[in-house]
């Protein structure tokens, strides 16, 4: 079986949850490989790689891969597609995901699919497209296959790899080296699972009102192990960090269940959810067109209806 | 300082989109074109860069006849000139030839700063300015929410999954915007008669000097196999809150198992 190499995203030296997925994908496709870019490694991540089935890691561990954006992981997967001649390289849909993806294509001069949801044994990618109204199936049709793949579309199943670790020590171009990370700042608040790779997310828009509204929606989501996110309205108003906003310049998220509460429902809104298995909505407003999404509605006030649903939800899961 | 905003033309956002069922490209005559949302915020910024430290600003398009409408509407917000590459051995053109296209009309021109809408509305790949500065051989600043210009440094937030990063660089950059960054400004009646006389130079693909047999449908990189629209989602329960709202929600959660 020819080898499918698997981007991993981390965060401090932690596997996400998307790489299992990707590796759970990457077997049906052939023998997984791990790409590990910057340093970082650790047991504790070969572990987690190794129980999703990565036969090899190849690890870039040098600090400089990490101390420029994007175009290190470019340029480490077409040293490895050079080597190995992989059947296929998987990436995860993030941003960074996409843009190391585009540059490896320009390097390998190979085809790219983005934000696939399925891929087949046979290579052909499944996109759900114009907002989720279209399935397209497409194929790469000239060089190395290069998927990037949306978080939640494959449920991760473990499966024995063996994680051999294979040090790769590659000159980074001077191209690679002209923008460089000079900070980061986080935003994001502890203790909930990630926005893009949540099976749950509440989110709240203008209807929430304030600052201290959003302690209703982060009560509710508490109550579901859920992520929050918000509409733009929400995060321009300051009550709630940018980096949980849901739209088309937000997160893409594809939950099992999403939770819109005073959320009008506009397309740059709908853009990133609309993909969600299961849809509720709580609006005041029995026009807004929210409700066209969803799967079970309240017209109603959410300061009533979410505190409610969270107490509800406390009594039936005690 | 140069600066070169590539703008694209998009089905309007509310448009519903489709594709062609001969070719399996986007159908662009169903809807009025209007410019990709995100590119406003391109324009802008170049405007607020040239106002602050002295540019000139060209706008670049690929897309057919009418995208020159975009074009316009960006020399009425206020930029300087225009260059549209227009043929129709561009139709189909993948992101790979995209930015093939792209880098080979906006290299050897001399911009010190190229900067872009972080998406399109219609394809949603954000792979286009990555890969154009991979073709170019220039520092990458992408997603950007804030941008800040000294001397020849250019130094950005990018937006990361939990919060942002500070990148630098020397110019030349490719650059990429998120609406965070300004809000773009309505073309002013002066502005929308001044464009009228602004120059816009229209490129063939072989005035461009480009390979036609990297561009089209037929040089791309991939395929697709087929597309089908979905069914449209079965209509939801929407119930009215009497006083029991959140309780109803519960009882369906616990039907579909998520309690
Ligand atoms: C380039 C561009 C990019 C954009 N990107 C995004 C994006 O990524 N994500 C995004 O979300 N938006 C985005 N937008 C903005 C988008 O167009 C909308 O303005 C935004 O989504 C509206 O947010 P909202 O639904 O919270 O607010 P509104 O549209 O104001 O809706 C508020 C809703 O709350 C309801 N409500 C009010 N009070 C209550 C109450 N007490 N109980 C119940 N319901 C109540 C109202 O009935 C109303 O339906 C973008 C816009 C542009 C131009």
């Amino acid at each position: 079986m020819g080898e499918v190499l698997v981007l991993v995203e981390q965060s401090d030296g932690a596997v996400k949850k998307v790489t299992t997925e990707l590796l759970t994908l990457a077997r049906s496709l052939g023998e997984p490989s791990a790409v590990w870019i910057g340093p970082g490694y650790s047991d504790a991540a070969a572990a987690v790689l190794a129980e999703f089935g990565a036969q090899t890691v190849y690890v870039a561990g040098d600090e400089a891969h990490a101390a420029h954006p994007v175009a290190p992981g470019a340029e480490v997967l077409a040293h490895l597609v050079g080597m190995k001649a992989p059947v296929a390289v998987l990436v995860a849909s993030s941003a960074d995901g996409k843009e190391t993806a585009g540059r490896l294509a320009v390097r390998i001069n190979s085809g790219v699919i983005t934000d696939a949801v399925a891929i087949s044994a046979d290579l052909v990618a499944t996109q759900s497209v114009f907002g989720g109204s279209t399935v397209v199936h497409s194929t790469v049709t000239s060089g190395t296959p290069i998927f990037t793949v949306r978080p939640n579309s494959t449920p991760p199943v473990a499966g024995a790899g063996a994680a051999v670790r294979s040090d790769v020590a590659i000159e980074l171009s001077d191209a690679a080296k002209k923008a460089t990370v000079t900070g980061s700042t986080v935003a994001t608040k502890g203790g909930r699972p990630e926005l893009a790779e949540a099976a749950i997310v509440v989110s709240g828009g203008r209807g929430v009102g304030s600052t201290e509204g959003f302690a209703v929606i982060e009560a509710l989501a508490d109550s579901l192990h859920a992520a929050v996110g918000a509409s733009r309205a929400a995060t321009d108003a300051g009550w709630y960090p940018h980096q949980y906003q849901v739209g088309q310049t937000g997160k893409t998220v594809s939950p099992q269940l999403y939770i819109a509460n005073g959320i009008s429902g506009a397309i740059q809104h709908r853009a990133g959810m609309q993909t969600s298995k299961t849809i509720i909505v709580v609006n005041k407003d029995a026009e807004a067109p929210i409700f066209e999404l969803a799967d079970y509605g309240v017209v109603g006030d959410l300061f009533a209806v979410v505190p409610q649903l969270t107490d509800e939800i406390g009594k039936r899961s005690a | 300082m140069k600066i070169a905003v590539c703008v694209k033309q998009v089905p309007d956002t509310w448009a519903e989109k489709k594709l062609r069922v001969d070719d399996s490209t986007l159908d662009r005559d169903a809807a009025d074109g209007v410019m990709n949302e995100l590119d406003e915020y391109a324009v802008e910024e170049a405007l607020r860069l040239g106002e602050a430290h002295g540019a000139e600003v060209t706008i670049v398009t690929m897309g057919p006849d009418r995208a020159a409408e975009t074009i316009r509407k960006a020399l009425s917000m206020g930029a300087d000139a225009g260059v549209h590459l227009v043929d129709d051995a561009l139709h189909g053109s993948d992101a790979l030839a995209t930015s093939y296209a792209l880098a080979e009309v906006l290299g050897g021109r001399g911009f010190d700063l190229i900067i872009f809408g972080s998406e399109s509305t219609d394809a949603r790949m954000s792979v286009v300015p990555a890969m154009v500065a991979e073709r170019l051989g220039v520092a990458q600043l992408t997603f950007a929410q804030k941008v800040d210009l000294d001397g020849t440094s250019l130094t950005i937030e990018r937006v990361t999954d939990s919060g942002f990063d500070t990148v630098s660089a020397t110019l030349p950059v490719v650059l990429s915007v998120v609406e965070k960054i300004n809000e773009p400004r309505y073309p002013s009646f002066k502005g929308i008669m001044a464009a009228k006389k602004k120059p816009v130079e229209t490129l063939s693909v072989s005035d461009a000097g480009l390979d036609a047999a990297k561009l089209g449908a037929s040089a791309a990189w991939s395929s697709v196999v087929d597309f089908a629209a979905r069914p449209p989602k079965a209509a939801g329960i929407v119930v009215v809150d009497e006083g029991a709202g959140g309780v109803n929600i519960a009882e369906f959660l616990t039907d579909q198992k998520f309690i």
